[in-house]
């Protein structure tokens, strides 16, 4: 059993060490965010692991916790990410082509303030 | 003993989806295909590992862990509609690669849709906001 848990945390060791590599090189913010959120899986993983080698179940409410701010991380920056993104794309068109009037992307301003 | 075996079968198989994830995420070409390489096979190796552990334990912590792997269930879609919307809309995805694009159908007819006559837009101008009560 022992030699199974070695191989196992190996095998997840590799996946993190991938991870890590596309989350260095990454060419875009989402590509990061993505790897974040990988990364957040195989920790938890790993503690999981540890909590069925030990037979202890005092870290199953860390394993919860960890997913769920994973969740909220990962959900949160691909938000911001959009949000950006669309307003780069508005700011060229507005550039470009003129004031546009009521244009989809640009109807929340009051939402920019918000986070203090 | 049949315990450790199952345990050990689930622990060997999750690992390797995890590594295959991992492994998708480092050779897949645009930020879509990575996404799927990170959400499914991750998600699969997650809860093979979850239940793998969790046939080790007393059954009231593995019923903790079955709650994460419902709870990763219900999360891991969330991610990944959200990171794909965001990927699409910033224009990250490689249209070469796609086969079917429903939001490119969608887009085209929105913009071919002929705008209501509103003069009151055409300004521009958003109108100022009213001081006193707002607060």
């Amino acid at each position: 059993m022992t030699t199974v848990y070695t191989i196992t945390y190996v095998l997840l060791a590799a996946a993190g060490m991938l991870t890590v590599g596309r989350l260095l090189v990454g060419p875009t913010d989402l590509d990061r965010i993505v790897a974040l959120d990988v990364l957040v899986i195989l920790i938890t993983a790993g503690v999981t692991v540890e909590i069925g080698m030990r037979r202890e179940g005092w870290n199953i409410a860390l394993v919860a916790v960890v997913a769920l701010l994973g969740f909220l991380g990962s959900v949160t920056a691909a938000r911001l990410v959009e949000r950006k993104g669309s307003e780069q794309q508005a700011s060229e068109r507005h550039r470009s082509e003129g004031p546009e009037p009521g244009g989809p992307e640009r109807q929340e301003p009051e939402r920019r303030g918000a986070g203090h | 003993m049949a315990r450790q075996v199952i345990s050990a079968v689930l622990l060997l198989t999750g690992a390797v989806f995890c590594l295959l994830g991992a492994w998708g995420l480092v050779r897949f070409p645009d930020v879509p295909s990575r996404l799927h390489a990170a959400t499914k096979p991750q998600t699969v190796g997650l809860m093979a590992i979850l239940v793998g552990s969790a046939v080790q334990l007393a059954p009231r912590h593995a019923a903790g862990l079955l709650l994460v792997v419902l709870l990763q269930l219900v999360t891991a879609p969330v991610i990944a509609q959200r990171v794909g919307r965001a990927a699409y809309r910033t224009g990250c995805v490689r249209h070469d690669l796609l086969v079917v694009d429903d939001l490119a159908r969608q887009r085209g007819r929105s913009a071919r849709r002929p705008e209501p006559p509103g003069p009151a837009d055409v300004g521009g101008a958003e109108p100022p906001p009213t001081p006193g009560r707002a607060g």
